[in-house]
């Protein structure tokens, strides 16, 4: 069999969903890691100074198109997969386990993406997407510092940031595991293990990510 | 345990064929034994409706003593009932008190088409196994057993997989209608055992295949069929199916299977 027939039966779906997830995690850690900068509280010296070399490294620019690749494949491949799955069952039960027997954020996948994706697109909007512009406009970078204090000023701005935190959390609770576990990597020697990392992944980068809109708002930083 | 009796209200999914469309009928028990399993509770429900002159309730059934993996019934939200690994079979009617109502579903899921009432068509199973769950001897003497040596633990795990009944209950408790529980512990037992080398790298990928052709769901790492699975055949299985997988993806054959 060849690769496309590989990657196109249930488990190869899945794989694709684990491989391109675990490469989302690591945009995270990133990402929360270049913007955490901001918590020096120095006026934004050292977080410009790292976006300045994100936005204009050669190699992670190049990245940013394989990550831009990666999270449609797993929009596209997580929906498709949602739709497919909710075929199976024409017929539903008058009576569903509903927690009994599973949790409601693993059966929720689908929904919780959604929500992270739409956050998705109002932040890039207010930050990704000028800033890019003006790199090729005006062959400036934004000042991405200035532009956060201002935008986190405003409450329902805030309240959108942290609703996009919450479901980012419940999203890596289940897919941080899942992808380990898609992997064959669930045995009972590494299962306990992986749960233990992947809950407190999901708690510290949503959280870490979470606080700079309300560092913001409350001016804890300036 | 103290003796009981007990009258119930079952609501029980009645259905003609796969064409037609189904719903609920309401039915009174009296007089229903703590000490009845499931299944004869339903008998006394089918006796007292045949003296009425009514359709019995279709269900499957056999062994009734939870190895046969027929007695598909899906009670008040759960496969199987509420307990732990067990089969409709060994549910037993202590679980139940006067005047409950139990509300009986088939097993739901496209590629289980409902044949009757509570009994559906579980051949998907049977081609999924024909599609790879299967070793190659050769004919002749019988080899002896101790030429091929079997390390402990491996021969556990892959009997503690080869527990599997096909009952279905994995399918019917997944939210993706997923068939992976079963189709893990099939491939799991040869997997593990030398017998299944030959046909290794192809097993795995024959038997997914059949699984989606089936119309089976695909697996979301949920682990409601680990939860409701009669025999505690764990999720463990499906990590060894995805490895399988893997391997064969990376090193099994280009141009065959
Ligand atoms: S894996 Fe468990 S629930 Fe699924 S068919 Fe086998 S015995 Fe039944
Ligand atoms: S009738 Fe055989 S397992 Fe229940």
């Amino acid at each position: 069999m060849n690769w496309k027939l590989y990657f196109s039966t249930s488990v190869g779906k899945k794989i694709q969903m684990a491989l391109t997830g675990l490469f989302l995690i690591v945009f995270l850690i990133v990402h929360c890691y270049v913007n955490a900068q901001i918590f020096y509280n120095d006026n934004g010296v050292r977080f410009t100074e790292a976006a300045h070399f994100m936005g204009t490294n050669f190699l992670i620019r190049a990245t940013e198109i394989g990550l831009f690749g990666f999270l449609i494949l797993h929009i596209v491949q997580g929906l498709s997969l949602y739709f497919a799955n909710n075929s199976k069952r024409p017929s539903r039960y008058a009576v569903s386990a509903g927690n009994a027997t599973s949790k409601w954020y693993s059966r929720s996948m689908a929904l919780l993406g959604t929500l992270i994706l739409l956050f998705l697109v109002m932040h890039l909007y207010k930050f990704w997407a000028p800033n890019r512009w003006s790199q090729l406009s005006t062959g400036h970078e934004l000042d991405l510092y200035a532009a956060m204090r201002e935008e986190f000023q405003i409450m329902w701005v805030v309240g959108v940031y942290l609703f996009g935190c919450f479901s980012l959390a419940w999203h890596l609770v289940h897919g941080f595991y899942s992808a380990f576990q898609t992997l064959g990597l669930g045995m009972h020697r590494y299962k306990g293990m992986i749960k233990a990392v992947g809950v407190g992944f999901s708690i510290i980068v949503p959280l870490i990510f979470a606080a700079m809109p309300i560092a913001f708002h409350f001016h804890i930083i300036n | 345990m103290q003796h009981y009796t007990m009258n119930l209200t079952l609501k029980v999914w009645r259905q003609k064929n796969s064409k037609s469309q189904g719903a609920f009928e309401t039915f009174q028990v009296k007089d229903i034994s703590s000490e009845m399993s499931f299944l004869e509770m339903i008998d006394v429900l089918n006796e007292q409706l045949v003296s009425e002159g009514k359709e019995p309730i279709a269900f499957d059934h056999d062994c009734r003593e939870g190895i046969c993996g027929m007695c598909s019934m899906y009670i008040n939200g759960r496969a199987h009932g509420p307990w732990h690994e067990t089969t409709t079979c060994q549910l037993h009617m202590r679980e139940y008190k006067n005047g409950d109502t139990i509300v009986i579903e088939p097993w739901r899921a496209s590629a289980f088409p409902v044949i009757k009432d509570l009994a559906v068509d579980r051949t998907a199973f049977d081609r999924i196994i024909a599609a790879g769950g299967y070793i190659s001897v050769n004919t002749g003497n019988a080899v002896d057993a101790n030429c091929l040596p079997v390390e402990k633990q491996q021969a556990d795990d892959a009997f503690a997989a080869a527990t599997c009944i096909g009952c279905g209950a994995c399918v019917a408790a997944c939210p993706n209608a997923s068939a992976m529980l079963f189709v893990s512990a099939k491939v799991s037992h040869l997997a593990l055992l030398p017998q299944g080398e030959p046909e290794r790298k192809k097993r795995v990928v024959n038997m997914i295949s059949q699984m989606d052709t089936e119309g089976f769901g695909s697996c979301t790492n949920i682990g409601a069929c680990e939860a409701e699975c009669p025999k505690g055949i764990s999720l463990e299985n499906i990590a060894r199916l995805n490895r399988e997988y893997i391997g064969s993806m990376l090193s099994g054959s280009a141009t065959g299977v």
